[in-house]
């Protein structure tokens, strides 16, 4: 099996090959058949001179078989998937099969590991994930090859530069980090198994999801650099990319934030963000993807930032690779990063090379890339998305600093430091809170100019709605629950939450004022009732309404993450019968026991779970030996509310008198978070939508009569 | 994510699970779960409180009673063992440094010690690496100006974009149609804003 799956690697390497230089070839060869060729209507040739008949025909000849490499390059990427796919399919046979005699297999699977996970083992290691990562790379090349009709230049182009990226990938894995290499010394009876923290179900859906977003923004990158390369006019790209990127952008979102509830879920220190370099390097693509996404209807509607915009998608694309680099190399220390390996030094070439390869092609080319339009006011959508991009870029950078700044550090003065969540916190807050003033503004801002007598009409009644929530948080009881008794004065982070969720306030405000006013102006028209009117506005402009909607599910998830001001969390040596109390919440331990099955050995505790007197239920946290890995593992127990998440860790054993040791966190507001993500997810979808076509309500003839009669043009 | 409320505070002794060491440890009753609440204050104190509140926050940042102290100054530090936790989050049973350091930090606010002397002493122990954070001091200044540097120069060069586009000459129009500015410009936007009541 090894053999065919190293076979089906080296042939993959050999396909993509072939499409990348056939495809360069079949695009030269059709720019110079294209600068030979006759303009239509004229007898005059290359560079003036009269074209015979022997030039037509040698124009003619180039032309069919630039097609014919370029038709063989497309076939050979599409092929790639098929080899790649095959490879991929040997690695989890193999691991289904127990064949230890690979040694990705042996040091990431055991004979007693469930079903699933032999099936995640595929992305568990080093070698493993780059073959899913070129796997994901082909199938995302497959259906774009597919496709290629929409626009087969710009496709081609885009073809070339995927093929490229599958070619470092593949070196990758036939060269540096192979997954089929055979164990070194005696065949062992059983694997190493998997590590524990990766036994949890959402484990087999988190790294395909986070996957799909990393690779998936080389599809916009490879269509930005093709318009780049080939000068390709207006923003057509744009529109075939923008599924491409919503989708992609989807799944990034899908993948940081199921990482996340993964860390949440399983690491047992009652958080969800560490701000680890790992995490990071999932957040940082996704700040600049996202801001991407807005600053992308700059030029699609005003024809506006599309230098940025190239930045901007390749700064995606290439932070994607950055933090693969980060997680490869060792260079910075992490408790996620894989193995250190020598590939780090293949991802620092590979991102040196795409990086130049950019900039020269930007430099070349950037005079094809000015704006059309003039920007008439700083109260616009315009300068709205500019501030916008600008404070996504900056926390992004802010992230990037952070994630760098020990090595930095270690660099200029000799010693590392720590860059921890109280960093973060000081710098990045102040910064995402501004972030969350723009997003309740910007979306109320006209194109072009907002008059500030709309400015007043649109925001007079959130602000207030906002303001008077903060009040009320400020004066009600903290009795009453998470978010109230908000005494900003006491502290920074009550005063972070109080702005956080003010703001959010004021977003769902404007947001809801949005829904509001158009499904007025419907129902008014249509006499529809309000709801009726208001689903038929989000159907008429998906992109927009779908839009806010992922808009409300980004403050439903700052509103959970101001939850964290009023965590508690209390630890106890508990014997049957002893009770702790946290928060509202009382305990009391029933029992702890032991058991045994052929995966793992666990510990666990029985508690009663009191709220305000009255019972609510039993919760039972837990603690695991895996056999084969000879690893521990925590597994708690989490009772989530809206209101708060009582947390349970089963933290071990006193080895004096064998009474169980607990950890309890009562985290507020943690289930927003995950509701928020749902919430995005849907807005996405509804954004992908067709937009319903909007019902014509002059005739055709009279419309055509008026645009005759006086012609008039507003410059958008 | 936003940071760690003075609140949260563990209920038992830290780093040890047999209570009699607990009473050994000097500062157990900074031990408590109790979430501060200040009594509600007249309307007229709140109104000048709420006026001064950035004054506040800053003024106020610093102080607090010794368990808030040190819930703060445990969660500005770091377990030293390799988890990459903050101190006060470390979960480690049998973690070999989290308990001592946490009973130290204990002993340290007991005697009065202040923030700096606490820091410089831990990080004396046991190197940079055990503050969570960069310091305001010397080269570690950088992690936090940069940032600010850059949204500053951010503001200041979208400032200066949107100014240069302002004065950009406005876009040629194609031959026939007739260019719409000024009075009739705004009539027709009105149009538009009482057509889709913008």
């Amino acid at each position: 099996m090894a053999e065919i799956g190293s076979f089906a690697l080296l042939l993959a390497l050999a396909l993509s090959g072939y499409s990348f230089v056939a495809g360069i070839i079949a695009l030269v060869f059709q720019k110079q058949s294209s600068s030979f060729a006759l303009a239509p209507g004229t007898s005059l040739g290359y560079h003036g001179v009269a074209a015979t008949s022997a030039d037509s025909s040698f124009v003619a000849m180039l032309r069919r078989g630039s097609e014919r490499i370029g038709e063989t390059a497309r076939r050979a990427g599409i092929a790639t998937f098929g080899a790649v796919f095959l490879a991929a399919l040997v690695l989890v046979i193999c691991a289904f099969q127990d064949n230890f005699s690979i040694a990705y297999i042996f040091h990431h699977s055991n004979r007693d590991l469930p079903g699933p996970y032999k099936f995640a083992v595929l992305w568990s290691g080093q070698e493993g994930s780059l073959l899913f990562w070129s796997l994901l790379l082909a199938a995302y090349g497959f259906v774009l090859r597919l496709r290629y009709k929409t626009d087969p230049r710009l496709f081609a182009y885009a073809s070339v530069v995927l093929a490229g990226v599958q070619i470092f990938f593949l070196l990758l894995l036939d060269f540096a980090a192979r997954p089929f290499g055979l164990i070194e010394g005696p065949l062992r009876a059983d694997g190493s198994g998997l590590n524990p923290l990766l036994q949890y179900p959402e484990m087999v859906i988190h790294p395909p999801m986070l996957y799909l977003g990393y690779v998936g923004f080389t599809v916009p990158f490879a269509f930005a650099l093709g318009a780049l390369i080939m000068k390709y006019p207006g923003e057509k790209w744009i529109h075939i990319t923008r599924r491409w990127t919503m989708v992609t952008w989807a799944f990034l979102t899908c993948g940081v934030f199921l990482g996340a509830h993964w860390a949440y879920s399983v690491l047992g220190w009652g958080g969800y963000w560490g701000w680890d370099p790992v995490e990071n390097a999932s957040l940082m693509p996704w700040l600049t993807g996202t801001a991407f996404l807005h600053s992308v209807m700059m030029q699609e509607k005003r024809g506006m930032l599309k230098m940025w915009n190239m930045w901007l998608v390749f700064a995606t694309f290439w932070l994607a690779i950055l933090g693969t680099f980060l997680t490869r190399s060792g260079i910075i220390s992490s408790v996620h990063a894989f193995a250190q390996s020598s590939i780090g030094d293949w991802f620092a070439w590979f991102l040196a090379i795409t990086l130049v390869v950019f900039v020269c092609f930007f430099f070349k080319n950037k005079s094809h890339l000015r704006s059309e339009h003039k920007l008439e006011s700083l109260v616009s959508r315009e300068s709205s998305f500019l501030f916008n991009n600008l404070l996504f870029v900056l926390l992004c950078f802010t992230v990037l600093w952070g994630t760098w700044f020990p090595k930095i550090s270690e660099l200029v003065q000799g010693n590392k430091v720590t860059v921890g969540a109280p960093f973060y916190n000081r710098v990045a807050i102040p910064v995402a809170l501004l972030l969350l003033i723009l997003t309740a503004v910007g979306p109320l801002l006209a194109w072009r100019k907002t008059s500030l007598e709309s400015l007043k009409r649109n925001f007079m009644w959130p602000t207030i709605g906002a303001i008077a929530v903060a009040i009320f948080l400020m004066v009600t009881p903290q009795s009453w629950g998470s978010a109230f008794g908000l005494r900003p004065w006491q502290d920074i982070s009550y005063f972070y939450s109080l702005m956080a969720i003010s703001l959010s306030v004021l977003v769902t405000l404007t947001v809801a004022s949005e829904f509001y006013r158009g499904g007025r102006v419907i129902s008014n028209h249509t006499g529809q009732g309000m709801f009726a009117s208001m689903v038929q506005l989000t159907h008429r402009n998906t992109r927009r309404y779908g839009g806010y909607i992922v808009h409300f599910g980004v403050v439903v998830v700052i509103i959970g993450f101001a939850g964290a001001a009023f965590n508690q969390d209390k630890e106890m040596e508990m014997k049957n019968g002893d009770k702790m109390t946290i928060g509202a919440y009382t305990l009391v331990c029933r029992s702890s026991t032991e058991d045994d099955n052929p995966n793992y050995f666990s510990q666990w505790a029985l508690l009663d779970v009191y709220k305000d007197g009255k019972p609510v239920g039993t919760m039972s946290p837990e603690r695991r030996f895996y056999h084969a890995s000879q690893q521990t593992s925590t597994m708690p127990y989490i009772r989530s509310t809206l209101n708060d998440d009582l947390y349970l860790v089963f933290e071990g054993v006193n080895q004096d008198n064998g009474h169980p040791i607990l950890k309890a966190h009562l985290n507020a507001l943690v289930m927003w978070i995950w509701m928020g993500v749902w919430i995005m997810l849907i807005g996405t979808v509804l954004a992908l939508v067709p937009n319903a076509p909007a019902q014509a309500r002059v005739p055709a003839p009279a419309r055509l009569k008026q645009a005759h009669t006086a012609p008039a043009v507003t410059g958008d | 994510m936003w940071g760690q409320p003075p609140s949260a505070v563990r209920g038992a002794q830290p780093g040890s699970f047999d209570s009699s060491v607990n009473e050994d440890v000097p500062g157990k009753d900074l031990m408590t779960n109790s979430n501060p609440q200040s009594k509600l204050a007249k309307p007229g104190r709140k109104l000048a409180q709420m006026l001064l509140l950035c004054l506040a926050i800053f003024a106020l940042l610093g102080a607090g009673d010794p368990a808030s102290r040190f819930n703060e100054i445990g969660h500005q530090m770091m377990c030293i063992c390799g988890c990459n936790q903050i101190l006060l989050e470390c979960n480690h049973v049998g973690c070999p440094d989290s308990d001592g350091m946490r009973n130290e930090l204990m002993a340290a606010v007991s005697r009065g010690d202040s923030d700096s002397l606490v820091e410089q002493s831990f990080v004396q122990k046991y190197g940079p690496t055990v503050l969570a954070a960069p310091t305001t001091q010397g080269f570690d200044r950088a992690a936090y100006i940069i940032p600010f540097a850059a949204l500053f120069f951010g503001f200041g060069l979208v400032v200066l974009v949107v100014r240069s586009w302002r004065n950009r000459p406005a876009p040629a129009i194609a031959d026939g149609l007739r260019p719409v500015r000024g009075a009739e410009l705004e009539q027709f936007r009105d149009q538009a804003r009482k057509d889709t009541d913008l």
